[in-house]
């Protein structure tokens, strides 16, 4: 079963000491983001914007009631990282890091899904219930509360389109990024499940990308009756060359799979509105909630 | 990062993979040596990184070093599809009896890698995948758990190799997985795996690593060193030394957004209002002004550049350290061209008061900023 957050959920913020992590340890606590340790192996005891600092996830789970983790360590450690939560048994697990070679997240990935435990990312903007739990970097100013949910693959073409859904005046309920690597923990069926459920959202946008399946994988899932709530698509990448990574590590035309045109094919199969510009999308939804 | 078969041939070999006798050659007459050094008909192979290269004429046959001289005399130098061939391997030429085909990939549906394997080696993967999907084997490997030597015998065995020689197979694959895994491997493949008289040899061999784990190669890098830059442009490389997000295309509109996601939807909105885009460039999170100064020079001197269109949703990245940027390049370059600015988010006002103030008018959306840096490209 998938799990995200609301305002019950309790944090501890991993790699919480570096310049990243301790930034957004502020925002989030801005946004009333229940924060309570962080953890920064060699810094226990500090103090990061009001927060305990211990060296180990054991040690914060001692002390304080924790349910999620929000991850910002550096590459080359974000896997042990990742694995000492696991081990802690923390849900959902939020990995941010930008990076983390394939070899080591497909491996904890394996061990999360066995678990039955939620990971979002790796290179993910996180996720967010709008108005009660912000676990990610994005900026909250554009979301307002209300009854769109968002799963995507990008960080700031999520904010773009979230920001035309607020000011049309539908809002977001929640919304969550998949991260723009090859391979992440969640993925859009997951997310699917989980909004189908979700009794504050009535429809749902999904915004893919080139590079892999995992929006025709989607499609098929909806034109099997996974999701029965209307969605609409935005794909970016239609200029995209192939064999080229756009960006991001997951973005890039394999040979002929992966192209914008096959996942729109798709989804427009499946009775999802591909919108053709970002601004599109608040527009369409509006339509389809009205 | 894509290794050229000889770099992969020498990992295959660490590994204890049997690959045919041979060395690399960068001029004519080394290669002559070389082909003595064997004394057997040899294989003379260009040395780049793209498939089909037989077919393209980038593989020659010689029976004696002096052909083999002729044959690195004709490769070396000529362009392979656009590309130049710098080096060429010489190795023994092998009497194959049939071709076949293993591989380990990492499957993003399945988020592991897939072991594969088909009788009919010697042809692209996926041409094959085409025309006949029931004849490649498919495993996908627990990550977990890793390629048993069982798991390896059923996936040969159900090529239809038997005895010995699936023993062999089941061997090779093995090591092939490790490989993968050791190596940080995004795909790795033997096509084909030669089945000759003195048994199974890797004919050809693949290598692509996962960029994200080149930190732990290092020694690799040292030894193969010019691979890492090899699928790029000039210009990508240039981008790619200043530490940019940069991908070349054929256009001339320049793009430069924040976020990969963004900067691709600029591109395509672009082109949807009937502009061709120059590029890709995405400034990442958080870039301060120098980091934007050196991305807009970067377009502001290329002359295929005619106009720029620059779209940014400042959440960790600032609007006021990307207006500070802009304007530096403008000054430090001389150079003007017609520039349409989309900036929102953080800061917004202060970027916005420092862009008028230098002349660089903003727009909100960027839809209609799209289709002004159209007609600003098409008017000059």
């Amino acid at each position: 079963m998938v799990r995200f957050v609301d305002a019950e959920t309790r944090v501890v913020v991993q790699g919480i000491t570096g310049r990243q992590g301790s930034f957004h340890t502020k925002l989030m606590l801005d946004y009333g983001t229940k924060i309570v340790a962080g953890v920064t192996p060699g810094k226990g005891g500090a103090i990061v914007e009001g927060v305990p600092v211990y060296d180990t996830v054991a040690e914060a789970l001692d002390r304080h009631r924790v349910d999620a983790s929000i991850i910002f360590v550096p590459a080359p450690y974000a896997s042990d990282a990742v694995h000492e939560a696991l081990d802690a048994g923390l849900d959902p697990i939020v990995v941010i890091t930008e990076g983390i070679p394939i070899r080591d997240t497909m491996k904890f990935v394996a061990r999360a899904r066995r678990s039955d435990i939620t990971i979002i990312g790796p290179n993910t903007p996180g996720v967010i219930k709008v108005g009660e739990c912000k676990l990610g970097i994005m900026p909250a100013r554009v979301f307002t509360r209300g009854r769109v949910g968002i799963i995507s693959r990008s960080g700031t073409l999520t904010y773009e389109i979230a920001d035309h859904i607020s000011r049309i005046g539908l809002g977001e309920s929640t919304c969550v990024g998949l991260g723009g690597d090859p391979i992440t923990g969640l993925d859009f069926i997951d997310a699917l499940k989980w909004f189908e459920d979700d009794p504050q959202t009535e429809a749902v946008v999904l915004i893919g990308e080139i590079g892999g399946d995992a929006e025709e994988r989607a499609a098929e899932f909806i034109a099997d009756g996974g999701f029965t709530k209307p969605a609409v698509a935005y794909i970016a990448g239609r200029t995209a060359i192939p064999g080229k990574r756009m960006g991001h590590a997951g973005a890039i035309i394999q040979g002929e799979r992966g192209t914008a045109r096959s996942k729109i094919e798709a989804l427009e199969a499946a009775d999802v509105s591909v919108a053709e510009r970002p601004s599109d999308v608040a527009r369409i939804l509006k339509k389809l909630l009205s | 990062m894509r290794l050229l078969e000889w770099e992969a041939k020498e990992v295959f070999r660490d590994y204890g993979i049997p690959i045919p006798r041979g060395r690399i050659a960068s001029t004519p007459s080394e290669a002559r040596l070389i082909a003595k050094e064997i004394g057997k008909p040899v294989a003379v192979k260009a040395q780049i990184p793209i498939g089909g290269r037989g077919k393209a004429g980038g593989i020659l046959f010689a029976e004696n070093p002096e052909e083999a001289e002729e044959a690195a005399e004709k490769l070396l130098g000529s362009l392979i599809q656009g590309v130049e061939v710098k080096q060429v391997l010489v190795e023994e030429r092998l009497s194959i009896e049939r071709e076949l085909y293993l591989g380990v990939v990492v499957d993003r549906s399945s988020r592991a890698y897939t072991a594969l394997a088909t009788s009919e080696g010697g042809v692209e993967i996926e041409e094959v995948a085409a025309r006949t999907p029931e004849k490649i084997i498919r495993l996908t490997v627990d990550p977990l758990r890793g390629l048993l030597p069982h798991e390896a015998r059923w996936i040969v065995k159900q090529i239809g190799l038997e005895g010995r020689q699936m023993l062999t197979a089941a061997d090779i694959l093995v090591k092939l997985y490790r490989l993968a895994v050791e190596m940080d491997a995004e795909l790795t493949e033997i096509n084909p795996l030669a089945v000759t008289p003195d048994g199974l040899i890797a004919a050809d061999a693949r290598l692509n690593i996962d960029d994200n784990a080149l930190w732990r190669h290092r020694d690799l890098l040292e030894r193969f060193s010019e691979s890492e830059l090899l699928d790029l442009t000039g210009k990508e490389r240039k981008a790619r030394k200043l530490g940019l997000i940069y991908v070349e295309l054929d256009g001339d509109i320049g793009i430069i957004g924040n976020g990969a996601g963004l900067t691709m939807a600029t591109l395509d909105t672009v082109q949807l209002y009937g502009g061709k885009p120059a590029n890709f460039l995405d400034l990442g999170g958080g870039a301060p002004a120098d980091r934007v100064e050196m991305a807009v020079s970067f377009l502001l001197t290329d002359p295929k550049v005619r106009a720029i269109f620059i779209n940014i949703l400042g959440g960790i990245t600032r609007c006021d350290e990307v207006a500070r940027g802009i304007i530096a390049a403008r000054e430090k370059t001389g150079v003007e061209k017609p520039m349409v600015v989309r900036m929102i988010g953080t800061r917004e006002e202060e970027g916005r008061r420092l862009l008028e103030e230098a002349g660089i008018h903003c727009l909100d959306s960027m839809e209609e900023a799209a289709e002004r840096v159209v007609s600003l490209a098409g008017r000059r």
